[in-house]
């Protein structure tokens, strides 16, 4: 790892300029907001869906079948555009196609701004937090009749069609909120903060990348009406290529949320890279950062597998090509293989993110440095490299080529020496320390338990002759949840409770986030630890019938599971009476970090820093005596940075003079 | 930066005390629960030993525990030790101060990763030496598969999948297609496992068998069985509507009674048997049009492994 050390000299543009908006006195419900976007998505849906009907309702295979996929298709393509015109997020674009300038974007102050297309990061941040949580929500209602269902054996209280249409709109529903849940709410709030910086490289595209994720959200919601989608999340063909109009929002809600993964991901690796401070230097980029850019590089580079392997689709359930279909020239070991191309780095992206929240977290709370900087760092780029090569462990029974089995092995159980070093960076840091177990230590301390069980139940399964009594069972259904919920679930909560005080300006209740905590951490490993012997014990993943002398073990996981998600009703009691019913001030710095993002006054002013600050150290100078400043922020008095960095003055100079200039 | 080796000599026999006092602990608790999970839990481990593959992959399941299980007890007690010694006395205490300001310590960072990193490449060479010496470790090795069974003679049995039924059929007696496994004691089989639309995954629980049913591809894994007994086939990839209840139930029977229940089930099914499409590894026909090789008539029911259903001349 060449990690370059040196003071850095030249680090790009410092993200000196705000976008330029106007303030407005219009009233807020004027104008383009999330109404105007319904109505915009509503109308062309219709409109799509009469064109395709217009096209296609003589085809042979659509006339009198019920069911035109190239109307249903064409509907939620327009309508995902109508969803984006109407809130306004292609006004720009369209202004510039046409030689025109485009109109400024408003900076409203009140409520309105939330529900509108703006370009203040932090906005957009507050609204992927409620975003996700919502997302999350609706997934976590899908998993509780789940687990209903498998209450019996054989007796049911939904159908096999119901069932099964649930379990998919579960796992897609959770997939895609994962993908986000920490690069959209924390990501896109915290990056410029953490980096110096006063924006997002890209402001409207990280805006556009939140309203199209919302604009993904409602496509997937849109299966269930449409008769849901038989698949799972992994829409295996054939079976993709004969399912029901459901499939359709399947592929189209795919390429959507894949588009506003790319377009998220490029944004935060470009103003991690190109907008940190001056005197911000790689071996000062908070960890946090490092893990955002490495979560950010898959982002971009797997996820156009998605939206290909999703066109392909769609192209085969509408055109009639045969991508998938074995039959006739296609494969359906092509769909296998672009879906987890994409797939396998994409479970990483929903581990580095809470990697680098945890180790973010650790040493405010153990009032200790980081251990093993670099090794972290390294840790999280060599898994982002990684995971690029270990798609096909997903495929060992499936009749790929067998000589590519110990390949795969080797590169999936390869992973395991990064992901140790960023064990050894929370350990390390750990020792000997002085723990304060403030609600977010809390959180951090369970990722590290649950991620470990989820991580060496990965090694189970990574051994092919193992993986053969394994795969398809309970058992990756159990780790993928202790790996997915055990970590990034459990640090996108203590991220929450860390940084919320910052968000909103409001501390969290700390009695009602210990119980939540509590509760959460418990029954999470009481609901899904037992599936693990269930899958042991010879259950297939998304059956809605299993033998009966699994009804124990499946009903205590099932008991467990609705107080998980009792859990998170603590956390909503807790977020709406912290901050709209006894709203106490948050002190600026409340847990006494030492981080660029602490040293902001709350709430964060809509430049964020007065004056470009200058980094003069990293951020984990814990414990020490006089500790140099992490930054100079240039707020008067001596120039830290000018008296410490006498050799590199220019540093100093080089923060941008100018304030806010609204 | 931290000094590198801990500061004064009492910090550093602080470190060594607790370092001691961890690594005493762990040693015997894995020592402990190690053993006691390998000979007490270990022979009742899933699949069983109805078959080469099941014990095989019972043995590899208890190797990778024990591995395991030192590892989750390392950081689980290093965490429990953390949040018990290391804990500040109140949890609001601002003024908590860490211990030392280690930041790097090249010694541990080497230990840690050489560690790690020896563990994982002896669980590959482990893991590859199991797949390979018995002949893929019943998983679905694909059209072509290059690790096979050292036994000469294998029992044929094609596995056909699906919406939502298994059937198998026996070509060396006739072809005969039933909705019954039976299976001969104390011989190889191989599973010639394929789907007529779309992909299911053959799992035989008991016989430590996996192998995916593609349509338009025959996916063959090998066993042998070694005791007589029931099993337990459910399809592992997700189907469509009646997945959860694509399952049935196979046995292991004596050779002997074997050969009789097959033999008599030929003769049962002759005039059924006439009427299905000739064997074939594949009945999705291909993109020309045709439709996979066939099988010899007349052939000995424990083939050859290199003669049976060499033949791919179409007819």
């Amino acid at each position: 790892m060449a990690i370059d050390i040196r003071e850095s000299v030249d680090v790009g543009q410092p993200g000196g300029s705000a976008p330029s908006v106007r303030q407005s006195n219009r009233p807020s419900w004027l104008g383009q907001h999330l109404g105007t976007a319904i109505i915009g998505a509503v109308a062309g849906y219709a409109l799509g869906h009469f064109i395709g009907n217009s096209i296609a309702s003589g085809y042979v295979h659509v006339a009198n079948s019920g069911q035109n996929d190239v109307a249903v298709c064409l509907g939620l393509a327009f309508g995902v555009f109508g969803w984006l015109a109407g809130v306004g997020a292609l006004n720009y674009p369209l202004a510039k196609l046409v030689g025109k300038e485009a109109p400024d974007e408003i900076a409203e102050t009140g409520w309105g701004r939330y529900f509108r297309y703006t370009l203040d990061h932090k906005v957009v941040g507050q609204q992927y937090v409620i975003g996700v949580l919502l997302f999350l929500f609706t997934g976590g209602l899908l998993a509780m009749a789940i687990r209903t269902e498998l209450l019996y054996p054989t007796n049911h209280l939904i159908g096999p069609g119901t069932y099964i249409a649930i379990v998919g709109e579960h796992g897609t529903i959770m997939m895609m909120m994962a993908t986000s849940i920490v690069i959209g709410p924390l990501g896109n709030w915290l990056t410029p903060l953490l980096v110096g910086s006063r924006r997002m490289a890209f402001p409207r595209i990280e805006a556009f990348s939140f309203w199209i994720f919302t604009a993904g959200y409602l496509v997937i919601l849109t299966a269930l009406p449409l008769g849901g989608f038989p698949t799972g999340w992994t829409g295996y063909a054939p079976l993709q290529t004969e399912s029901g109009a459901g499939m359709d929002s399947y592929l189209v809600g795919f390429a959507v949320i894949g588009t506003g993964m790319i377009l998220a991901g490029f944004n935060m690796a470009v103003t991690i890279i190109n907008h940190r401070a001056p005197g911000m230097s790689w071996s000062r980029v908070p960890i946090f950062a490092w893990s955002l850019l490495a979560t950010s590089s898959l982002l971009t580079l797997a996820t156009p597998l998605l939206f290909v392997a999703g066109l392909f689709g769609v192209l085969d359930r509408t055109a009639l090509t045969a991508f998938f279909v074995n039959e006739r020239g296609g494969s359906s070991f092509l769909w296998e293989n672009l879906f987890w191309f994409f797939g396998h780095p994409e479970v990483y992206i929903m581990a580095l993110p809470g990697f680098g929240i945890v180790a973010e977290m650790l040493p405010v709370f153990c009032g200790k440095p980081l251990f093993a900087y670099r090794v972290g760092a390294a840790g999280m780029v060599g898994v982002a490299l990684l995971s690029f090569f270990v798609w096909q462990h997903h495929l060992f029974q499936s009749g790929i080529n067998p000589d590519m089995r110990p390949l795969f092995m080797l590169t999936t159980e390869l992973i395991s020496i990064p992901t140790g070093f960023i064990y050894l960076v929370g350990l390390g840091t750990l020792w000997r320390a002085k723990i304060r177990f403030e609600v977010p230590m809390l959180f951090c301390l369970a990722l590290y338990f649950n991620f470990l069980i989820g991580g060496i139940t990965g090694v189970f399964l990574s051994d092919v002759p193992v993986n053969v009594t394994l795969h398809g069972s309970f058992f990756v259904m159990a780790h993928f949840h202790y790996t997915i919920m055990g970590g990034l679930v459990f640090a996108f909560f203590g991220g929450l409770y860390y940084w919320l005080p910052k968000m909103t300006g409001y501390s969290m209740n700390k009695r009602l986030g210990q119980i939540h905590f509590w509760v959460m951490f418990i029954f999470f490993n009481l609901t899904f630890f037992p599936l693990f012997v269930v899958g042991l014990l010879g259950m297939p993943r998304r059956v809605f019938e299993y033998a009966a002398r699994l009804q124990g073990l499946n009903d205590f996981s099932t008991v467990c599971a609705y107080v998980l998600g009792a859990s998170f009703v603590i956390f909503i009691a807790n977020f709406v009476w912290s901050i709209y019913i006894d709203p106490r001030p948050a002190p600026a710095n409340p847990w006494g970090s030492r981080g660029l993002e602490w040293q902001t006054p709350t709430p964060v002013p809509f430049y964020n820093f007065e004056r470009i600050p200058v980094i003069l150290s990293d951020p984990y100078h814990y414990g020490e005596e006089n500790p140099l400043p992490v930054a100079d922020l240039g707020l008067g008095g001596t120039p830290v940075a000018a008296a410490v960095l006498s050799g590199n003055g220019e540093h100093a100079s080089g923060s941008d003079g100018g304030g806010p200039s609204v | 930066m931290a000094d590198p080796a801990g500061g004064s000599h009492r910090a550093r026999s602080e470190d060594a005390r607790h370092a001691w006092r961890i690594f005493a602990i762990w040693f015997v608790l894995s020592a402990v629960i190690d053993p006691l999970y390998y000979f007490l839990a270990g022979p009742h481990m899933p699949p069983g030993a109805e078959t080469s593959a099941a014990s095989g992959a019972q043995f590899d399941l208890n190797v990778v525990m024990v591995t395991a299980m030192p590892v989750v007890i390392a950081v689980v007690l290093y965490l429990g030790y953390a949040v018990v010694v290391w804990g500040a006395k109140r949890s609001g205490d601002r003024e908590a101060v860490g211990g030392p300001k280690y930041t790097r310590n090249l010694r541990v960072q080497m230990a840690f990763i050489g560690v790690t990193t020896l563990i994982v490449m002896g669980m590959f060479v482990f893991g590859t030496v199991e797949l390979i010496v018995p002949a893929g470790a019943g998983g679905g090795e694909g059209p072509n598969p290059i690790w096979t069974p050292t036994s000469k003679t294998i029992l044929p049995i094609q596995v056909i999948a699906q919406q939502w039924k298994f059937t198998y059929r026996y070509p060396t007696f006739g072809g005969f297609e039933t909705d019954q496994l039976m299976l001969p004691d104390n011989t190889t089989v191989a599973f010639h496992v394929t789907s007529l639309d779309v992909i299911h995954s053959f799992w035989a629980y008991q016989l430590g068998v996996k192998a995916d049913a593609n349509p338009a591809e025959d996916n063959v894994a090998y066993t042998t069985t070694q005791q007589t007994g029931e099993f337990t086939v459910r399809c592992s990839e997700l189907c469509g509507l009646w997945h959860g209840s694509m399952y049935d139930f196979g046995h292991i029977m004596t050779k002997q009674g074997f050969e009789q229940w097959a033999t008599s089930t030929e003769q049962k099914l002759a005039p059924a048997t006439k009427l299905l499409p000739k064997f074939a590894y594949t009945y999705v026909p291909d993109a020309n049009g045709a439709d996979g090789g066939y099988y010899p008539d007349n052939v000995d029911p424990y083939s050859n492994v290199e003669t049976y259903g060499a033949s791919t001349t179409q007819s």
